[in-house]
């Protein structure tokens, strides 16, 4: 492919053409689109972590005035456990349990009814009056309890070794043979980690708005990671043919994965069908806390074994991660990405996906990738200090590069991963000493990370206004400046300015499909198909300027926004503008317009190095990220701004993942913090600056040279900062988060405990 | 229970809407007032993502009853662009890229003009405290605080 070079609009840091709407107040978001006749729709959670439903009475709950439809498990098409039905990386038995519980509720916020009503009040008030018979069962929450042999299993229908069990399956890869390679090793270092779940914490709720009409056509508005996902899914669960069903996207205020699957949109079409009436439904925080996301706790046990001269010989990973109460943790992350940043011959890696009663895991930024990075950085930090040598220097000698066969499959192409270490090592953060301060304790600490990325179905279609601007629309909701992104490609290809350039994101039924906003995959996979419907409106221009000139075709060249004649008439004609070249559509054969279709292909791994000081205050426990340099390999920068600020927001969340958040549960098995004043995030006063070094090497499957750039720098965060506090401590933390109690516990301790 | 008829100023316009007794200043701006820029993230005052002026004092309008707002003066970030001419901090915005989803973004733009109103020349650290009621999860903060600073120092210039 050719990779475009001397870039106009490639690498400028322009406006985002959504911009504007988004700092005036006036973009619409999930909540804020509201119709004529609209009513209000509420859910009813279950109030246990484990419970047999024996019945549901809405008698009282239908009488209240003021109510117009009332929904349970009853109206949501079952998918027996029996036949899997896959959509995606989803089980659609799982989530028609998830939407609404079905047989047992299995967390305390499992939907077990919904109401609409004509107020938010009532709506409310008329859940109260649903009458629930639930059987309490026992339950379980933490992962060593899930997996003993006399565990209240949640679903007995899954066997695990031919008996029910709560490990709902297993992952593993392998490369070489383990056992073999640790005879080779002359130091071995093997530790334990677990980490806490934490939410996704976008700050808006999840919302919809549902219009059903009396012939079952259905418009959706909701903020999701991917249309197309909310029409199958509210497809498959509501028994609507696709083609029904009309998702537009709101503007969406934060997902990292969180929106990947439906919780509301079913119901609230179930609602708006039954009542006749458009139904909206916004959750509370308290909702979103308890019913939505997290992404997994995780019990990790990682084993790595080198020769003296820092050769690594052989790893072991076991990753225990927790699914929730349904199937589907992220056990591929952990399992794939966590030692493929190294060249190392003998690996064996190894997931469990393990259910208790809390709620449903969903994707979070580089699904279990973070939670891998951390036990596998953190031993090689130890590994390095056994050895005597430069954390950096371990990472060098062991680098994965061009031809690195990573033990999840592929054989990399040519990668950057080197890149990022030497430019962590060439950094004035790297090179400038610590440095003292007097009350507290100061580190430095060093991790790196790899996350796949991923490309897949992706729809463009791309128009030529009649005054000779240009409309680009695609099918991936817009998190983070993708269209942005996209108009500064669309430009430099068309040779025009950028602002000359709208991008829209199209509904279900004004673009073909596209996968969802995930994976790192939005930009890779749009710019591909932007690109190819972009040269073929090139290739009309200079068909139509041929025709003009009465010349052959391959004689125009397409060069700063218009056609012009190229040797041998070279000069012969004047230039025919884009705009000239539209004004004449008409009478040259018609409107001027290209879209392309593809499940694109070439996505390459992405690789990040970080290096992070912290100052400890050892009287009160708090850790504080004092600097903080995030290098990645992040292919080719379309616009620097927005991936800076990917980077800058990856690393973020996982400070407020290694240093504060967590979901608490109380005795009950009900989370104690379902709110952001308990469920602490990183506020601005928590952070510094936040310095990126953007590393590029273009990815050579891709016309611009992109690779996926969103997930990545999460991944080395939670080591970072663990290998930062033992350096200022001398004492590891095998536990996430180092929040101040277990700091301040751990500085209390008597003796340093020795490692599980 | 019956309605509660409000007058209030809206941006330096005067207003009137009818509320429920336990309605929010979110809910009336929002609902029967219809400005939706200001946005609810938690209704418990810890985002900020509803933030408002009450009489140039910087609030979390979901902590504040819609009654309360008879006779006083709210200000939204509808109120903060002049016509067609962004405020410098919008425009700043745009500009660093201190945006990424947009969810966070009017409230951090209304606290962030209470500050400068205030403090024309804050320093990072004092940036930095102000603006930690109004939570963004994608920026990290970088690229907000230093909009912040180089648009007080491009007003002060001025």
């Amino acid at each position: 492919m050719n990779v475009v070079t001397n870039n106009k609009w490639i690498g400028q840091r322009t406006i985002r053409p959504d911009g504007v709407d988004k700092v005036t107040g006036r973009a619409a978001f999930a909540a804020d689109t509201n119709m004529p006749g609209m009513i209000w729709g509420k859910v009813l959670r279950s109030p246990h972590p484990h419970a047999r439903i024996k019945s549901i009475d809405t008698s009282k709950a239908e009488k209240l005035p003021g109510v117009k439809a009332v929904v349970t498990a009853r109206d949501i098409v079952d998918f027996p456990i029996d036949k899997s039905v896959m959509l995606g990386i989803q089980d659609m038995r799982w989530m028609c349990r998830n939407v609404m519980a079905r047989e047992k509720a299995l967390f305390p916020g499992h939907p077990v009814a919904a109401v609409a009503a004509t107020s938010e009040a009532i709506a409310a008030a008329a859940c109260e009056l649903i009458d629930v018979q639930y059987e309490v069962l026992p339950f379980v929450i933490e992962i060593d309890d899930a997996i003993k042999p006399d565990a209240p299993i949640l679903h007995e229908f899954n066997k695990y070794d031919g008996k029910p069990s709560n490990i709902a399956g297993k992952l593993e890869v392998k490369k070489g043979d383990v056992a073999e390679g640790f005879k080779q090793a002359e130091v071995v270092i093997e530790r334990t980690f677990t980490t806490r779940p934490v939410h996704q914490g976008y700050i808006e709720p999840h919302a919809c708005l549902v219009s059903v009409a009396a012939d079952g056509k259905t418009t959706i508005w909701s903020s999701s990671q991917g249309q197309f996902m909310v029409r199958a899914m509210t497809a498959y669960l509501t028994g609507l043919p696709q083609s029904d069903i009309r998702a537009i996207p709101a503007e969406i205020g934060g997902g990292f994965g969180g929106k990947t699957i439906v919780y509301l949109e079913p119901l609230a079409t179930i609602l708006s069908r039954k009542s006749g009436r458009p139904v909206k439904m916004v959750m509370t925080r308290e909702e979103v806390m308890r019913a939505t996301g997290p992404t997994s706790g995780s019990k990790c046990t990682v084993k790595i074994g080198a020769r003296k001269d820092g050769t690594i010989v052989a790893a072991q990973g076991t990753f225990y991660l927790q699914a929730g109460a349904l199937p589907g943790s992220p056990i591929r992350g952990a399992v794939g990405c966590s030692f493929s940043p190294y060249d190392i011959p003998h690996v064996l890696s190894v997931g469990f996906d393990v259910m208790s009663n809390r709620s449903k895991v969903a994707a979070y930024r580089a699904p279990g990738a973070p939670i891998g990075a951390f036990a596998v950085e953190c031993v090689l930090d130890e590994l390095a200090e056994a050895l005597k040598m430069d954390p950096l220097d371990l990472r060098l000698k062991n680098a994965a590069k061009q031809g690195t066969k990573a033990a999840h499959g592929p054989v990399f192409p040519r990668i950057g991963y080197i890149e990022t270490v030497e430019a962590a090592k060439n950094s004035d953060h790297y090179k400038t000493p610590l440095g003292k301060v007097s009350g507290k304790l100061r580190g430095r600490g060093v991790a790196s990370g790899f996350w796949f990325n991923a490309g897949g179905e992706s729809s463009a279609q791309v128009n030529i206004t009649e005054d000779g601007n240009v409309v680009v629309t695609t099918g991936h909701p817009d998190i983070g400046g993708s269209r942005a992104a996209i108009a500064n490609i669309c430009a430099e290809l068309l040779g025009i300015d950028y602002r000359r350039v709208s991008v829209l994101i199209g509904d279900t039924a004004t673009i073909g499909f596209s996968n969802l906003t995930g994976g790192s995959r939005v930009l890779f996979a749009s710019a591909i198909v932007v690109t190819q419907s972009t040269e073929k409106i090139i290739t009309t221009l200079r068909e139509r300027a041929a025709k003009i000139w009465e010349i052959d075709p391959e004689a125009v060249k397409w060069e700063n926004g218009a056609a012009h004649p190229a040797s041998p008439n070279a000069g012969e004609f004047p230039p025919l503008t884009l705009a000239d070249l539209a004004a004449k559509a008409p009478a040259m054969g018609g409107p001027i317009g290209a879209g392309v279709q593809l499940n694109t292909e070439g996505a390459e791994g992405g690789f990040g190095t970080h290096v992070c000081d912290v100052e400890v205050d050892v009287d009160l426990g708090i850790v504080r990220v004092t600097r903080y340099t995030a290098v990645q390999d992040v292919g080719r920068a379309i616009h620097p701004s927005y991936v800076e600020g990917q980077i800058q927001g990856g690393v973020a969340q996982g400070i407020g993942w290694a240093l504060n958040e967590e979901y608490i549960y109380n005795k009950q098995g009900k989370v104690d913090n379902p709110g952001f004043l308990d469920y602490r995030m990183p506020v601005c006063s928590d952070l510094p600056m936040l310095d990126c070094i953007m590393v590029e090497v273009p990815n050579p499957k891709h016309p611009q040279g992109v690779k996926g750039v969103g997930e990545v720098p999460l991944v080395p965060v939670m080591a970072a900062i663990a290998n930062a506090v033992y350096d200022a401590l001398g004492k590891r933390f095998y536990a996430l988060p180092m929040s101040p109690p277990k700091v301040v516990e751990r500085l209390e301790a008597p003796t340093q405990q020795a490692a599980e | 229970m019956s309605k509660v008829h409000v007058t209030t100023t809206i941006n330096g316009e005067p207003m009137e809407f009818l509320c429920e007794p336990s309605d929010t200043m979110l809910d009336a701006l929002r609902g029967p007032l219809g400005l939706t820029g200001s946005k609810e993230g938690c209704s418990s005052g810890d985002c900020g993502a509803c933030s408002i002026t009450l009489d140039d004092r910087l609030i979390c309008s979901c902590l504040m009853l819609a009654v309360e707002a008879e006779g006083h003066r709210i200000g939204t970030i509808e109120g903060m662009a002049k016509g067609e001419h962004l405020h410098p901090l919008q425009q700043k915005f745009l500009e660093e890229a201190a945006l990424q989803c947009g969810i966070c973004t009017s409230g951090m733009l209304v606290a962030s003009e209470a500050l400068l109103k205030k403090n024309p020349d804050p320093s990072e650290e004092e940036v930095r405290f102000w603006l930690a009621g109004n939570l963004c999860r994608c920026t990290g903060y970088d690229k907000i605080v230093r909009a912040v600073m180089e648009t007080a120092q491009d007003m002060r210039a001025q």
